[in-house]
This record gives C-alpha cells, structure tokens and sequence, in this order.
C-alpha cells in the first residue's frame, strides 16, 4: 500500500463533524475561557500579589499579575488541547465506536487522527481568542502585536494535541490517564515559566524546564503580549514545530497499531 | 461482472488462523449469506471485505478494483452496517446522516433531502431531532441502514442486522431489505439467524474455523443436508434405534433426543407414525437450522 494515498484534505470532515458537536454546546464551551482569566487575575492580582510584589524577569521588573497573564493563555492551550486528544477522543474512540463507523467510509484512520489533532488545537485557538479579548480589555496585552497569540495558540493546540494523541493511542483504560497528567502535565504547568520565572529555580533544573514545550509556549505568549523574552522566539517555534511532527507521527503509528488489526 | 471476487483469503493474527483460505463470488443485485457459530471468522471476513482489516494472504476485489490498492474509490460505493451500534451519539438522528454524508464528500443540500427521503423510508421522520441515545433498539437499528444506504451504495454490507431486536422490529427490517432487493442492490449478509437466511439469501457460505463447508442455495442445502422432512422423537425406543440403523436412515441420534431426516415422498413418516407410536413426536419440514447444525456440530462455542 501506498502510505501518502492515507492522507488528504478529507479529513476536515471528520473535524467538521465535532465542530457540529461544539457548536450544540457553544454556550458552555464559552464560559471556562470567559471566566478563567478573570478567576486567576482576581485571585492573583488581588490577594497574591501583595506578597510577592514585583517579578524581575528578562531584565525587566513585572507586577505579578502582568507576568502570569500570558502564562494563563498557554496553559489554556494546553488543557483544551491536551484533554480534547485524551479523554474526548479516548471516548469517541473506546465507548461510542465513532473511529469504527467512520472507517466503513472513504475515510482512513490517519485522516481521523490528524482531524482530531486538528480539532483540539482549533478548540484551543478559540479559548485563547476569548481569554486574549479580555485579558487585553483588563490592559494585560499589547494590541496589534498580541493578535500574534492566535497563531501561537493554533501551533501550542497541534503540539499539545499530538501528544495527547499519543497517550490515547498507547493507554489501555481510560483511568490512566491521570498518569501523564500527574507526571507531565501538573509538573509542566507548575514549572514552566508560567507561575515564576525559571531563572528562579535551581541552576540544574533550568536546563530541564527550558526543555518543555510548555516553557516554550509561555515564552511565545510572553513575548506576543508584551514583547519581552528569554528565548528567542524562532527557537521556540522551531522546538514546537519539531514537537508536532514528532508526537504526531508518533500519534498515528501507535493509533494504525492499536485500531487496525 | 462479479460485484465481489473473494480468492484464497487468509487472515492470521496473534498466531490465531481466523480465515483460513476462503473463496467466493458475489453477482451483481445478489443477496449472498455467510453463516456460520460465533467466532467462525465472518466478521473477520467482512472487515477484510470493507477495508478495515488488511488481509494476511489472498485476494479481495470489489467491482473489479482491489481493496488494498483501491479502497477509497471502493468505501465510497458500499454502505456498511457494523453489528455495533456505532450511532454518533453526540448528534441528532438526522445529523447523524447529514455529517455521515460529509464523510463521502456528498454536498450538504444532496446530504440533506437523501436523509429526509431515508428518514422517511424507515420511518423515522418522527425522531429526527431525538437524541441517539433515546432511540428503541429497533429504531437505532433502522437508523443505521438509513446511514448505510446514506451515499446510494452499489453494495450493501451488513453484520447481524437483526440481533437483539424484537419480532415486530426483525420483520420490518426483513421487509426493508426485501424491498431494496427488489431494487437491485446487492447484498452481503451475516447471521445467525436461520430464518433470515433463507428469506433473504439467494445464495449462502456456512464457514467454520475460518473455513467454507458448503455453498449454495438455501432451499438446495436444506434438501442435500437434511431432506424435506423431519422427524424428531424424544426418548428414542431401543427398537427405533434398531429399526433406524437396520435401514440407514439419515439421523442425529442426541441421546434423550432423535432426529431423522428424509426425502419427500418416503414412507419414513408413516413408518415411524405406525411401528413406534408415541406422543413425544414432532413431524416438520427441514430448514436451514438443521442444516447448520448437522455441518457445524451442536456443542457450545466460546
């Protein structure tokens, strides 16, 4: 068999068909991105900040809630898109046999995965859109620049979405799951970048935190909102990008090994 | 032309020889059955059939294109209908056609108006905004034919369409197929289900242990394998057993049970009525049941 013949446009309709489902459920799919910020502004920027007072990262001094504001929207990216790939398309796939009926079409498996990645990063693209719309009313982003936080979202979503992918793709019930969110996604949400800066750490664990695609990630939401930075933004592109194309691949030979038998 | 050319299939997984060299043809507007106990390898097969599994050894054509290579063109021309139910519950009865119908690039307008003429059909316009999960056994059943038929297929597979429904609902999906039949469409079919067999198929494979023992015409294998008639004695007499050996009647001798076969116009009937009266006697015609139990054993499987 011809393994280019596997993947083609067709596969925006099997991401048509959970936007369908999105759209049934817009109004609470709305709420979780409208309120978090707000939740974690409010909570940080009123009772925590007191206790730290001002943040000095890349050189420059931060208030506290300026310096998480951009983290909140990668992190954000990375749970929408992590726990569409995991638990979502987990049950699609295990309990309601939605990979199984669309296979009887002209369809392939690879077009299924792809779309699915795809879908879980255009989820994160739309939470990132709504938390950027008021995090810039509240002042936390610069305006044309933080637009650049749309895209960024569409390229975290993929990375994010891939490996999630690939957990589904190798996990035998559904329960353990909560083995890659308490060994990567907890620690990479707490050590990222995104709640202090990894210049605070210890000088051995830097190298490790600058490894994570969150660290990157966060950067890139830094550097879009506010136009400072660590790491060069080409840099974390270029680790993101290599990100998606490794754990997607790697999403869709485990998932051809696991469903077609 | 054949509309299926199944040659010398194999399927091997884990060390485990689910099919093991089968052949068959599929003519065009045919209803072809494969049988067979539970864990023969039909579902294998048909898996094979529509492209889910790839084939171990052997050849599978679909309108003269070959499935491995050609399976894009192929998918768009079946309709398939998974012994799962594999509904999309996230979605109403009728988008479950509408986004079914995207999978095979139909436009939506054309997606449309086929899913209400199938709503229709299976009379299920009535459910058309209901969820999924709310749908009687029946009805979900339905609602998968109509999604099968959803991009007007040349060939329609279906895997057990009538298990676990209830009489009223397995008859009226036995008249929806008749009259698609009557329409042309070609049909594959597995079931356990006798009656159904012989009502729908014009020609059948019983398999076994991935095998095919015998192919043929319903009405054709009931006469080669167990006459036209039928008579079952319970509590067989040690005569009747003598008197059924002494004249090699064709028999299944169950213990407490015994079932004899014959050809219409013997005497066997009167026979057995005059020499060994009893009570616990039940004269039939023979069916495909007994058919499939005389070639594939009585004893349980799994």
């Amino acid at each position: 068999m011809r393994p280019h013949a596997f993947l083609s446009w067709r596969f925006v309709r099997v991401w048509n068909r959970n936007f369908v489902v999105y759209r049934r459920i817009w109004k609470v799919n709305f709420i979780t991105p409208l309120l978090e910020p707000l939740f974690y502004i409010l909570a940080f920027g009123l009772g925590f900040s007191g206790l730290i007072g001002q943040v000095h990262y890349a050189g420059v001094e931060l208030s506290y809630t300026r310096f998480i504001a951009p983290a909140l929207i990668a992190t954000a990216v990375m749970s929408n898109s992590f726990f569409e790939t995991t638990y979502a398309s987990f049950v699609r796939m295990y309990y309601q046999k939605t990979f199984d009926a669309i296979l009887a079409t002209p369809l392939s498996l690879e077009e299924i995965i792809i779309a699915e990645i795809a879908w879980s990063a255009t989820k994160a693209v739309g939470a990132a859109a709504i938390m950027l719309a008021v995090l810039a009313l509240l002042g936390f982003i610069h305006l044309p620049q933080g637009l650049l936080l749309i895209p960024m979202a569409l390229w975290g979503g993929l990375a994010f979405g891939a490996i999630g992918m690939f957990f589904t793709g190798i996990i035998p019930t559904i329960d353990m799951f909560n083995l890659p969110i308490f060994l990567f996604i907890t620690p990479m949400f707490l050590f990222s970048g995104t709640f202090f800066p990894v210049a605070n750490l210890p000088l051995w664990v830097q190298p490790v935190a600058s490894a994570l695609p969150l660290y990157h990630l966060t950067e890139l939401a830094r550097w879009c909102s506010l136009g400072i930075k660590e790491t060069d933004p080409i840099a974390s592109m270029g680790y993101l990008t290599a990100f998606i194309i490794f754990f997607t691949f790697l999403a869709l030979r485990v998932m051809r090994k696991r469903l077609i038998k | 032309m054949n509309v299926i050319e199944v040659q010398h299939l194999h399927k091997r997984f884990n060390g485990l020889v689910a099919v093991d060299s089968i052949s068959f043809c599929v003519k065009k507007a045919e209803c072809f059955g494969l049988l067979g106990p539970n864990g023969a390898g039909k579902t294998t097969t048909m898996r094979m059939l529509y492209g889910f599994s790839p084939l171990t050894q052997g050849s599978i054509r679909l309108f003269g294109m070959d499935i491995g290579r050609d399976w894009r063109q192929i998918k768009a021309r079946i309709g398939v209908c998974q012994q799962d139910n594999t509904l999309d519950p996230d979605l109403t009865v009728e988008q479950n056609l509408r986004v079914f119908a995207g999978y095979f690039s139909i436009p939506p307008k054309q997606a449309f108006e086929r899913g209400r003429e199938l709503l229709d059909f299976f009379a299920l316009s009535h459910k058309k905004n209901a969820k999924v999960l709310d749908l009687s056994g029946g009805m979900a059943r339905r609602l998968i034919l109509a999604r099968a038929l959803i991009n007007q297929p040349d060939l329609l597979i279906l895997d057990e369409p009538t298990t676990g429904l209830d009489p009223q609902s397995k008859h009226q999906v036995w008249q929806k197929l008749e009259t698609l039949k009557e329409e042309g469409l070609t049909v594959l079919i597995t079931t356990h289900n006798m009656e159904e067999a012989s009502r729908l198929c014009d020609r059948l494979v019983i398999i076994d242990h991935g095998k095919i023992l015998v192919e043929g015409r319903p009405q054709e294998l009931v006469t080669r394998y167990a006459g036209t008639n039928v008579v079952e004695i319970e509590g067989p007499s040690h005569e009747l057993r003598e008197y059924v050996n002494a004249n090699s009647i064709e028999h299944d001798d169950l213990g407490r049970r015994m079932v004899l076969y014959s050809l219409e116009g013997s005497d066997l009937n009167s026979a057995v009525r005059e020499r060994f009266r009893t009570d616990k006697c039940i004269y039939r015609n023979s069916t495909l049941e007994d058919v499939f139990l005389r070639l594939t054993g009585r004893e349980l499987r799994e």
